[in-house]
C-alpha cells in the first residue's frame, strides 16, 4: 500500500514538473528567514515549487557525499553515497487546512519512508489540530532536519543513534503558537503509535531507540495499544534565541497478547532540552541539543543494555565571507564546528562497580560553501572515539567528507 | 588520520602465512565471532549469559567480571550429578518475561572467567604424546610438581587427533580452565549452547526446556568460529631487549615459576599448515596442578580434583587489560586485581615457588612482573 502511495506521488510530481515548461507560471516560495521561526515550523518552512493557483506545491531535497574514513589505521577506501533524497508535497485543502507530506529515500533505495504525512486543521492560532503521520517532536533535530539547512555531512550522533532521528508515528494531538512583538511561544502535545521490544533487543548490542524501526508495521498498529505521548514546548525571544524542552513516553513492550500476561509493562521516557541562537554583530549560530533517555530495562536481562543514556551535540558556525561569488548573490563561506557525545550505557557495572562505558566522543572540524541558503557544500573532518562497554581503549575514526545537499 | 596500532599490542588477527581461502575461512569465523549479535528473535536464550562471542572476548582477549562464568554441580570425577538441574553452567540472564537459573541448594560453584582466544590452534595441534611427556603424576622428580592431564570423554561429534592417546577410552582434554574440553568444537558448540542459549547440531538440548530442539546456528557457522579460534595469531612478546624484561625471565626460571609455565611447545601436524611442526611460546604445560586450598572451589571437570587448575598460558598477560577494562582480573575467577596478588595466591604444587618470589627483593619482583608484562 505504502510503495502505491509513493508511486502515485512521483507520478504526480513528474506530471507537475513537465507542466513547468511554462515557467512564467511557477513561482518559487524561499524559506522564511526571518528571525521569529522555530523549529516546529521547519515542515512547512521550506522552499516549494508552486505551479500557477493549483493549491499544492512541490519541493524536496537531496544529499550526496563522498567518504575517506580510517579506523585505527584500516579504511574501506573512499565511498560515495547518495545519502537521501526527499519529495514534499503540499496542499491547501481550505485557507484553514492544510496537508503536507514528506517521502524520504534514504541509501539510495534501500529505504524508503514516509516520513510525515499529517492534515493540519487550524480551529484557532493556539489551538490546530494534526493528524496522521506526525515526527515525533523530541528535540530540536527531528523536526528540523533537512540537509541543506546543516553545514556537517553527517546528522548528530545523538539525533540518530540515540533519539530516533527521523522518528515519526501515525496518530494525532494538537498545537498552537502565539506571537507577540518580543517572543513567540508554541506548544505541541501528541498520541501516536509507539516504540517496541526492539530498543532493547537488537543487533546493535545496546538499548537503541531507533531499533524500534525495524517493525515493519509500526504505521498500521500500535505494537501494544498503549499510544506514546510526545510534547514539546519552544519560546523564540528576539534577538535571544530559541529554547524548546520536550519529552516523549510510554510503555515499549508487549506485555500481553490474547489476554495473557507476557510481561509487565516498561516504560521508555525521553527528555531533551534544545537552544539556538545567533549572536549579533559576529552573527555566529550556534545550536544545541541534549536528550535523556530512560527505559525499564529488565532487571534478568543482560547489562549491555543500559538503563539510561544521554548525550548531545553543538553546533557553532561562522560565517566568514558573506556577498556575491562565482555569480551567486547571496553566496556565503563559513568555518563550523561540532562537538557530539554520547553514553548508551550510563551506570556501573553490578559485579564491580566500576562505570559502564560504551560511549562515543567526536569532533568535527567544517567548512561549509552556501550559494545560497538552499544549497550547500561541505567538507568536513570527523574524528571520534568510541569504547565499548568495559572501556577497553577507544577505537579511533578519522576522515574527510565532502557533500552537496540541496533543496529542489 | 588514526594510526595503526603495533602488531604486537593486539591480540587480534591471523597468523601470517594463511593462504587465500584459509583467510576467508577466517574472515567468516571472524564477523561469526565479534560481530553476530544473538537476540531473542534469532534464538537468544532464553536464560543465557552473553548474547555474541564477543561479548565474552572483547578484542579476543581476557573477559571481564561482567561475563563471569558460574558452573556448578561436580566435586569428583564420577561426574556431575545436578545436570537435571541446570549444570553444569548457571545461565545468570534471561530475555524479558523469563527468570534466569540459580543455583540448586546442595550444590557447589565455581566462578569461571573468560580467557583470551590467541594462540589456541597452536595449543591445539600439541601432540598427546608430548603433553603426557611433560606429566609427573607420581613426581618422581621430587620436584613438588606433579602435573596430569584431565582425561575426559569425547564427545562424538569431535573428532580425534592423529596420534590420540587413550586412558580406559577417555582422552586428553585441553580447553577450559580445568582442561575439560578435548577440543575447540567441543569448546564453541558448548559456549553457544552454554552461553547463549543457542542450540546446534552438536549440542541440541536447550538449556531451558532441556529438550532436542532445531539449530539455531548452522554447522559453517560453528565450523567457521572453530577455524576462527584456530587461526588467531599467538601473542607477540613486547620489549623483550629490555634489561629488566630480561633479567626478569632469568629470574622466572630461576625460582621455578617454568616448572608448569613451560616456555616452549611443539606443534605436531596440522591439516592447516601454518600450525604444523611449529615452535611457539605460551608459557604452560596444559596440565593440571593442585593449587592448594585457597584456590580448591569444590567444583571440578572431567577427572580434575577440585583444587586442580590447567596451567594457564601466559602469552598475552601484559594485554589483558585491554580487553578487562584497563584493570587486571586475573586467576581462574578474577580474583587477583595485580599480577603480584596473583603470584601469593598460589598454593598447592605452586607453594614453593611462590615462596621463592616473595623472598625476591622488591626490585627483582618488579623486573619478573615486567617479564610477565612484556608478555
Amino acid at each position: 500500500m505504502k510503495n502505491y502511495f509513493i508511486l502515485l506521488i512521483i507520478y504526480f510530481a513528474s506530471s507537475f514538473i513537465h507542466a513547468q515548461n511554462d515557467t512564467g507560471k511557477v513561482t518559487r516560495s524561499l524559506i522564511d528567514t526571518t528571525k521569529m521561526q522555530l523549529n516546529m515550523d521547519a515542515v512547512y518552512n521550506r522552499p516549494f515549487l508552486q505551479y500557477g493557483k493549483i493549491p499544492v506545491a512541490l519541493g524536496g531535497y537531496v544529499e550526496a557525499n563522498s567518504n575517506y574514513m580510517v579506523t585505527d589505521g584500516i579504511t574501506d577506501g573512499l565511498s560515495f553515497q547518495m545519502q537521501r533524497m526527499s519529495l514534499f508535497v503540499s496542499s491547501s485543502v481550505h485557507r484553514k487546512i492544510k496537508f503536507l507530506t514528506e517521502i524520504e529515500f534514504e541509501g539510495g533505495t534501500k529505504e524508503i519512508n514516509i516520513e510525515f504525512a499529517a492534515l493540519d486543521i487550524q480551529f484557532h492560532h493556539l489551538l490546530n489540530l494534526r493528524s496522521g503521520i506526525i515526527m515525533n517532536p523530541i528535540g530540536s533535530f527531528n523536526q528540523n532536519h533537512d540537509g541543506p539547512r546543516w553545514e556537517f555531512v553527517d546528522r548528530p550522533i545523538s539525533a540518530t543513534q540515540l533519539l530516533p532521528a527521523t522518528f515519526s508515528n501515525v496518530g494525532f494531538g494538537i498545537f498552537g503558537k502565539t506571537y507577540k512583538p518580543n517572543y513567540v511561544w508554541a506548544y505541541e502535545l501528541y498520541l501516536t503509535n509507539g516504540f517496541n521490544d526492539n530498543i532493547i533487543s537488537n543487533t546493535e548490542n545496546k538499548t537503541f531507540l531507533p531499533a524500534t524501526k525495524l517493525n515493519p508495521n509500526r504505521f498500521e498498529q500500535s505494537y501494544n495499544g498503549i499510544p506514546l505521548l510526545s510534547a514539546k514546548t519552544s519560546l523564540r525571544i528576539k534577538n535571544a534565541g530559541e529554547l524548546g524542552l520536550s519529552y516523549m513516553g510510554g510503555i515499549y513492550n508487549k506485555f500481553e497478547t490474547d489476554a495473557l500476561i507476557l510481561d509487565k509493562k516498561r516504560r521508555v521516557d525521553v527528555m531533551a532540552i534544545d537552544f539556538n541562537t545567533t549572536i549579533p554583530y559576529s552573527n555566529t549560530s550556534i545550536t544545541t541539543e541534549f536528550a535523556w533517555v530512560f527505559i525499564d530495562v529488565p532487571e534478568t536481562y543482560t547489562q549491555q543494555f543500559g538503563k539510561k543514556q544521554h548525550g548531545g551535540f553543538i553546533d557553532i558556525i561562522q560565517p566568514i565571507i558573506k556577498k556575491k561569488m562565482f555569480g551567486f548573490e547571496k553566496a556565503s563561506f563559513n568555518a563550523a564546528f561540532r562537538v557530539e557525545y554520547v553514553d548508551w550505557n550510563v551506570g556501573v557495572f553490578k559485579e564491580t562497580n566500576a562505570n559502564i562505558s560504551d560511549d562515543i566522543f567526536a569532533i568535527v572540524p567544517a567548512l561549509s560553501f552556501r550559494t545560497s541558503a538552499q544549497t550547500v557544500l561541505r567538507l568536513n573532518y570527523r574524528y571520534h572515539w568510541q569504547k565499548d562497554l568495559i572501556g577497553n581503549p577507544a577505537v579511533r575514526t578519522g576522515g574527510i567528507q565532502f557533500g552537496i545537499s540541496s533543496y529542489f | 588520520m588514526p594510526p595503526t596500532p603495533e602488531e604486537d599490542e593486539l591480540l587480534d588477527g591471523p597468523i601470517p602465512g594463511l593462504t587465500s581461502a584459509e583467510n576467508d575461512l577466517f574472515l567468516k569465523g571472524d564477523v561469526a565471532f565479534n560481530d553476530e549479535i544473538f537476540t531473542p528473535q534469532t534464538g537468544l536464550g532464553p536464560i543465557f549469559v552473553a548474547n555474541s562471542c564477543g561479548s565474552c572476548h572483547p578484542g579476543d582477549g581476557k573477559g571481564h567480571p561482567f561475563t563471569t562464568l558460574t558452573r556448578f554441580g561436580q566435586t569428583d570425577s564420577t561426574g556431575n550429578k545436578f545436570l537435571a538441574m541446570g549444570g553444569p553452567q548457571l545461565q545468570n540472564r534471561a530475555i524479558p518475561g523469563y527468570m534466569p537459573e540459580t543455583i540448586p541448594s546442595g550444590a557447589s560453584s565455581s566462578k569461571i572467567l573468560p580467557p583470551a582466544n590467541t594462540g589456541l590452534g597452536f595449543l591445539d595441534a600439541v601432540t598427546d604424546a608430548a603433553i603426557i611427556a611433560m606429566s609427573d603424576p607420581n613426581d618422581t622428580d621430587a620436584d613438588g610438581i606433579s602435573g596430569v592431564p584431565n582425561w575426559v570423554n569425547v564427545p562424538a561429534y569431535c573428532q580425534l587427533r592423529a596420534g590420540a592417546i587413550s586412558n580406559g577410552g577417555k582422552y586428553i582434554g585441553r580447553f577450559g580452565k580445568k582442561g575439560a574440553a578435548y577440543d575447540l568444537l567441543q569448546q564453541t558448540a558448548n559456549a553457544y549452547n552454554q552461553d547463549m542459549g543457542i542450540n546446534s547440531i552438536f549440542e541440541p538440548i536447550d538449556t531451558y526446556s532441556k529438550q532436542e530442539v532445531d539449530p539455531e546456528v548452522s554447522n559453517a557457522t560453528i565450523h567457521n568460529v572453530v577455524f576462527y579460534l584456530k587461526t588467531l595469531k599467538a601473542p607477540l612478546q613486547r620489549n623483550k631487549e629490555d634489561v629488566n624484561v630480561k633479567a626478569g625471565k632469568n629470574l622466572f626460571i630461576s625460582i621455578g615459576c617454568n616448572k608448569c609455565h613451560k616456555e616452549e611447545l611443539v606443534t605436531g601436524h596440522s591439516n592447516i599448515s601454518v600450525l604444523s611442526y611449529k615452535t611457539f611460546y605460551p608459557y604452560t604445560d596444559l596440565l593440571l596442578h593442585d593449587m592448594g586450598n585457597a584456590l580448591n572451589d569444590n567444583y571440578t571437570e572431567g577427572n580434575a580434583k577440585t583444587s586442580e587448575w590447567k596451567t594457564p598460558a601466559l602469552w598475552g598477560l601484559g594485554l589483558s587489560k585491554n580487553s578487562q577494562g584497563g584493570n587486571y582480573f586475573l586467576m581462574h575467577d578474577g580474583r587477583a586485581h595485580s599480577i603480584d596478588e596473583a603470584i601469593k595466591l598460589h598454593g598447592g604444587e605452586a607453594e614453593q615457588i611462590k615462596l621463592n618470589y616473595q623472598n625476591l627483593s622488591d626490585m627483582d619482583k618488579q623486573k619478573l612482573i615486567q617479564f610477565l608484562e612484556s608478555l
